[in-house]
């Protein structure tokens, strides 16, 4: 019996009898070791690495933000929008429930794609961490879902035309589109119906998903170990005697304290949009989302909100082909399922962006750009910077940017197989660097 | 004092919008409001009751809530609750959305949190911004909002005013051009038949009121404000406590 072998659990104090017999029953120590006290983590992390804790932080303070929302908010077409306001107005600190609840959803947007340019930066996605990427990629496509779902819920103006013109892209698909996009409503337009099931799909099936997909997350990351600045693996360097590798530190307690540092400051940069900017100037509870869903009455402008506006921007870029928008859905598809192949594009024979040439750089610096760019126009209308003059077919100026952009978004993957390689790279040193 | 000092800071911002008004898509007046005036708050609020409340429900707004800007129960229920409803009831109206559909061709919006929707600026820009229109089916239009529904209920406070152009004229007396050949023109606002109160005291009328619809569309901004002070207060002090852990903990590592 393997339980009888186990040593009894010391420097506990009081709890040390308790420990043992739980450990005897458990894999707790087992656990504790692999994930906390011995996972030996690089000691050169800089501020990219704070990410993925906050992201599960955010994660935490949804689900719970979330569980009290959903004993007042009612997903009825009729009552979801006062139900929402009577949580703002008569429910005890409902406000600030609410309020770190949508701050929250953009706030998770914003470490996952700084998470994700941190990968971009130190090649986090190459060998031997190519399924951690993928797993990766699949949140990020969960948490996209997740927020869709979760925006409907409000039930004013841009929840119910937001998720009008997103289901209704899929009924650009040839042949079983509209049946799909009806079959996703539940009814011929977004309705109580539709409301009810995206509140299904926002409070318990996505969020289960999610929570698995996090924990595969952590669990590929322990099996191939964490990347770092330099881009160099430290389990090449080991102390002969003990294995454990020479740059590397126990998580706990090191980067447990680092990053309980990094979740303050976080959470007081959160606290300041929560307590005194919730809206973001219309970013983040957009001003349209405090007029009640009318479907009679479709709004001048509709836009989603801005962590989905690059991809609406690659949309809104592509024309018309044959008759139909289908090759616009097609291209905002590509743009995020392309993100899955990056570990097979990147042939360059260092990982970090410290050893890598100037071509890469460049690269990376332009996709930053056109990212950015994209999303601001996604959030204005096309003819935001009005139009090119009769020379130019009087064509809008956004559109033209947007399309500019889209071929650089693209080719920073599709290149990348060529220019990662044709650069001229340094020497990667043989151990970490500060 | 105070009184003279915002009238006078209106009086400003009423002139300048006689410009503002002259550009094609309309410049918003900015609203000097101030959620924290709690008298500027009630008088917004009597105004609201009396004018507003006739046709435009809160419905996501309780009477009693009004005690959070200084009134007292017996004040509200006196003063500011017409319907025969409770003080603790939701500012609803008796109107039905049907006959309020046939009446003036569209329902009268629920304020609770227009001011969200809509911005202060716009209120304020809006409801200054009536003039008299023949060619409407009220008699009435507007700046802000062409063609709108809603007559001038204010209109015996402000007055009667007519749209006109102004072709600008440079300081020897000739026409200015607007550089494609024309005229430079701006519109303008005239007064046929003067309110009951001066331009002046009806901006601060207006002012009022949009205060007080901006305190309705969140009834909480103020605690909200107060309990964010003390929450970056404690945050502050554990940027700290957590720095010196981390630093505490790290000496050993090279």
């Amino acid at each position: 019996m393997a339980a009888t072998q186990k040593e009894p659990v010391t420097g506990a104090g009081p709890l040390n009898g308790i420990l043992t017999w739980v450990d005897e029953r458990f894999p707790l120590i087992e656990n504790w070791r692999a994930h906390l006290s011995r996972y030996y983590a690089p000691k050169n992390f800089n501020f990219w690495y704070f990410m993925g804790g906050l992201a599960m932080l955010v994660l935490a303070l949804q689900i719970v933000t979330g569980i009290f929302l959903t004993m007042n908010y009612k997903p009825d077409a009729n009552l979801a929008f006062a139900s929402v306001e009577y949580i703002m107005r008569e429910v005890s600190f409902g406000w600030l429930v609410r309020y770190m609840h949508s701050t929250g959803a953009s706030a998770f947007f914003v470490v996952v794609y700084l998470h994700m340019f941190r990968a971009l930066l130190y090649g986090s996605h190459r060998k031997p961490r190519e399924l951690l990427w993928v797993i990766g990629v699949v949140i990020y496509l969960t948490l996209m879902a997740e927020a869709f779902f979760g925006y409907l819920l409000p039930w004013g103006q841009m929840s119910f035309w937001g998720a009008q013109v997103i289901v209704n892209l899929f009924s650009t698909i040839p042949f079983i589109g509209p049946d799909l996009s009806e079959w996703i409503r539940g009814d011929y337009v977004v309705s109580d119906a539709t409301l009810n099931r995206f509140f299904a799909f926002h409070v318990i099936a996505i969020p289960l998903v999610l929570l698995g997909l996090v924990a595969a997350h952590i669990l590929a990351l322990h099996e191939v170990g964490s990347n770092n600045p330099d881009g160099i693996e430290i389990k090449n360097n080991k102390d002969p005697k003990t294995g454990i590798p020479l740059d590397g530190i126990p998580f706990h307690p090191y980067y447990t304290v680092k990053d309980a540092f990094g979740a303050t400051v976080f959470l007081f940069i959160f606290a300041i949009v929560v307590f005194f900017a919730p809206e973001v100037g219309g970013y983040f509870l957009e001003y349209n989302n405090f007029i009640p869903a009318d479907p009679l009455k479709t709004p001048l402008h509709i836009a989603p909100v801005w962590y989905f506006t690059p991809f609406y921007s690659v949309l809104r870029a592509v024309p018309p082909m044959f008759d139909s928008q289908f090759p616009g859905v097609a291209l905002f598809g590509a743009a995020t399922m392309i993100l899955f192949l990056l570990p097979w594009l990147d042939r360059s024979p260092v990982k970090s962006i410290r050893y890598r040439g100037p071509i890469y750089k460049r690269w990376l610096a332009a996709f930053v750009v056109v990212f950015l760019l994209l999303g601001y126009l996604g959030t204005e209308p096309t003819n935001v910077w009005g139009q090119f003059g009769p020379w130019l077919g009087e064509v809008e100026r956004a559109t033209v940017v947007a399309r500019i952009c889209t071929v650089i978004y693209f080719s920073f993957f599709i290149l990348m197989p060529w220019y990662s390689r044709m650069d001229k790279v340094l020497a990667e040193p043989e151990r970490v660097t500060s | 004092m105070m009184k003279k000092l915002l009238g006078t800071l209106i009086a400003a911002l009423a002139l300048s919008s006689q410009f503002a008004i002259a550009t094609e898509s309309l410049k918003l007046d900015p609203a000097p409001i101030d959620t924290h005036d709690v008298a500027s708050l009630q008088a917004g609020a009597r105004a609201f009751v009396n004018y507003c409340l006739n046709c435009h429900s809160a419905s996501l707004m309780r009477h009693s809530r009004l005690q959070d800007i200084g009134l007292t129960e017996e004040q509200i229920k006196d003063n500011l609750l017409f319907s025969a409803g409770k003080v603790g009831e939701m500012m609803n109206v008796a109107m039905s959305k049907k006959d309020a559909k046939e009446w003036f061709g569209a329902a009268p919006p629920d304020l609770s949190v227009v001011a969200r929707a809509r911005g202060a600026d716009w209120l304020y820009t809006y409801l200054r911004g009536f003039y008299r229109d023949p060619s409407t089916t009220t008699g009435w239009n507007n700046l802000a909002f062409d063609r709108v529904a809603m007559p001038h209920v204010l209109w015996t406070l402000q007055g009667e005013r007519v749209r006109t152009e102004v072709i600008l004229k440079d300081p020897s007396g000739k026409d200015l051009g607007d550089g494609h050949g024309g005229v430079r023109k701006v519109l303008k606002l005239e007064m046929v038949t003067p309110g009951s109160m001066s331009t002046l005291e009806y901006d601060v009328l207006v002012r009022d009121l949009v205060n007080f619809l901006v305190w309705v569309a969140e009834p909480n901004q103020i605690l909200r404000k107060q309990v964010g002070f003390w929450v970056l207060i404690v945050l502050g002090i554990l940027i700290l406590l957590t720095w010196l852990l981390k630093k505490e903990y790290w000496k050993d590592v090279h």
